[in-house]
């Protein structure tokens, strides 16, 4: 079974204070730190486990910046195989077309039987890219998976629904899917492993080899003509108790008191 | 007249409360751009459903095959491909869920369609679709104009719009047959999995003392059970704990999980996605603790503490002691 996976890299922003930039088209990452999108992690595990269990190849591929090496060596410590990055150069105001169209572009000429993505990235949260490369590619795709059984050519995999249900779904391989958070447990990656597969080499691609045209890419291939970022305005919000410690949590009891806690 | 097109979505017989929500949208800009509002049913031996849809919509699509009994991406595909090539509505709207998210990219690229996913809000003035999305896990707003374009496609935020909205509307019903199903490429659905046993119902609590990724590793859930216990709560969690065991998952709360309307809510180290709000708005107290000023829960929070909730946790539990 080779399996090709895609990741991407983001900032960690659930603990941080966000900035948007002065001309609101981006937020200031100089202070955030970047990791693998919590998605793409159970994508690349899950993969790694297949090929464990059935024997074959793990190629991770990436579109991005140079320090998007980081994410390709985490998942080649996690047992991926080799790794692919896309220059990001001419990219950058891109939607998730755009990046679908280069990814497509680099994934078509690989043989494999399986293409992973995540459900979404954690930063734009398209939802995208995944059925839209297995489109590309005349695949058969299920998004939202939370279960892979494969057997004889035929996978069988659960696609989360709402609402804590799911439906099974059967595909003939070769096959894309998009992997929910929740499938595996990842493996934890120490900065030892990390060092272990620094000499692997990762193959690059730059933009131009990817005989795309200008119109197909960047901000002239996005159907996106402007966007403006802002910190959403505290609406009505909650009443943020002050106080010492002991006074908040005072008024905390006494408001579950209140409103029908511990009779 | 032109339209803005609304796919129904229907699940085991029932119509999905986003279908509603699509069409109060629509209705709200076709009354704002004088454009027909289309909705369109793709189903099996559902003229029931078929029957609730004719209030909301000007014209009703309505295809009824075996194999679209329940969702099927390959051949819901196949027909949108036939009707939006020859309609071509100037808008399409499909809703941000688990049918969705399946479908939506795969068909703005089958027919290069502009495609914005997860919009809660949404603006066609001068036919230009302008929207507003929340990133970074509802962090920050970004509003996106897109290009002038013929025919745009868009899927909506559950819980965005309201489903209850009248529209007094009486759509005349337009049957049409299915395709012949050439050219799929062999996904089939088997059935529905049955979900796990469980230990608790969080929906039937009256407190809910509920954990998030902030409670840092499964050992410490015990710090928040104590609590819970103290003042006679449920534990539940959002979906990272979940994800890692750290708690059963269905202790989860969110749009993936148990919806819930507990008299009290308290959340521990939560940031607020809107999957996991949808699942706990409505409680009729809503108690935040979060060491983030910003985070997203505290708009749905009626009282919050910024502070970290190892500190806040033992000192709370203190106020409820046996004396
Ligand atoms: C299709 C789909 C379905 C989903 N369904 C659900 C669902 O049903 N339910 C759900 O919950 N999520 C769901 N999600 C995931 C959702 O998008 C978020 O990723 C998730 O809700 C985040 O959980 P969290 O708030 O616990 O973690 P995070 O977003 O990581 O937030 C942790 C928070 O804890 C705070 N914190 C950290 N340490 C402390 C401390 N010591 N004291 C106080 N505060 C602290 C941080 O400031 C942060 O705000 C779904 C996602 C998708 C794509
Ligand atoms: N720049 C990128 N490089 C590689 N994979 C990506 C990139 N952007 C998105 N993806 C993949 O597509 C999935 C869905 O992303 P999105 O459509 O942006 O929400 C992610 O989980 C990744 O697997």
């Amino acid at each position: 079974m080779d399996i090709v996976v895609c990741v991407k890299q983001v900032p960690e922003v659930t603990d941080a204070e966000l900035e948007v930039t002065k001309d609101g088209t981006g937020i200031i990452t100089e202070d955030l730190e970047f990791d693998i999108n919590e998605w793409d992690n159970y994508a690349v595990e899950e993969a790694v486990r297949i090929k464990e269990a059935q024997g074959g190849t793990v190629t991770v591929i990436t579109l991005g910046d140079e320090e998007c090496e980081d994410v390709l060596r985490t998942a080649l410590a996690m047992g991926a195989d080799k790794a692919i990055r896309i220059e990001e150069e001419g990219f950058e105001l891109s939607d998730a077309a755009g990046i679908a169209h280069g990814l497509y572009r680099v994934i078509r000429n690989l043989s494999f039987d399986l293409l992973l993505t995540g459900v979404q990235s954690s930063d734009d949260g398209w939802s995208q890219v995944g059925p839209i490369l297995a489109e590309l590619l005349g695949l058969p795709y299920a998004a939202l998976v939370v279960n892979v059984e494969i057997a004889d050519g035929m996978i069988t995999v659960h696609r989360e629904l709402e609402s804590n249900t799911r439906e099974r779904v059967e595909l003939p391989l070769p096959a894309a899917l998009t992997i929910q958070t929740g499938i595996n447990n990842p493996r934890y990656v120490s900065i030892m492993g990390i060092q272990k597969v620094r000499r692997i080499e990762i193959t690059e691609t730059g933009s131009e080899e990817l005989e795309l045209s200008e119109e197909e890419i960047g901000s002239h291939g996005s159907s996106v003509a402007s966007q403006v970022l802002s910190i959403p305005p505290v609406g009505e919000g909650a009443e943020i108790l002050t106080g010492s410690l002991d006074e908040i949590c005072e008024k905390t009891a006494q408001i579950i008191r209140d409103k029908g806690g511990v009779v | 007249m032109d339209e803005i097109l609304v796919l129904a979505e229907h699940r085991n017989g029932e119509l999905r409360e986003i279908t509603f929500e699509l069409l109060t949208a629509a209705n709200v800009l076709g009354k704002a751009h004088d454009l027909a509002v289309t909705g369109l049913l793709l189903a099996h031996e559902a003229s029931s459903l078929a029957g609730r849809l004719q209030g909301a919509c000007d014209t009703l699509l309505f295809m009824e095959d075996p194999e679209l009994a329940q969702y099927s991406a390959e051949h819901y595909l196949a027909v949108l491909q036939m009707l939006l090539g020859d309609r071509k509505p100037v808008l399409t709207m499909i809703g941000h869920t688990a049918e969705g998210m399946d479908l939506a990219p795969a068909l703005a690229t089958r027919l290069s369609l502009p495609l914005v996913t997860d919009c809660v809000e949404i603006s066609l003035e001068g036919g230009e679709l302008a929207v507003l999305r929340q990133i970074y896990g509802g962090k920050i707003n970004a509003r996106l104009a897109m290009k002038p374009a013929e025919s745009y496609l868009l899927t909506l935020r559950p819980g965005t719009f309201d489903a209850e909205a009248q529209q007094g509307k009486s759509a005349s019903v337009e049957t049409i047959a299915a395709p012949s199903w050439t050219d799929l490429k062999g996904r089939r659905f088997l059935g529905y999995a049955e979900a796990e046993l469980e230990d608790v119902d969080i929906s039937a609590a009256d407190i809910l003392v509920s954990v998030g990724r902030g409670i840092g590793k499964a050992e410490n859930i015990a710090v928040a059970q104590d609590f819970a216990d103290a003042i006679g709560a449920t534990v539940s969690c959002s979906r990272p704990v979940a994800d890692e065991e750290w708690l059963p998952k269905s202790r989860q709360v969110g749009t993936s999980g148990k919806t819930v309307r507990p008299k009290i809510y308290i959340a521990l180290g939560i940031s607020g996605a809107y999957q996991h709000q949808a699942g706990m708005k409505n409680a009729d107290t809503i108690i935040a603790v979060n060491k983030d000023p910003m985070a997203p829960i505290f708009n749905v929070a009626h009282y919050g503490i910024v502070d970290d909730l190892f500190k806040v946790l033992p000192a709370l539990a203190e106020k409820f002691a046996k004396k």
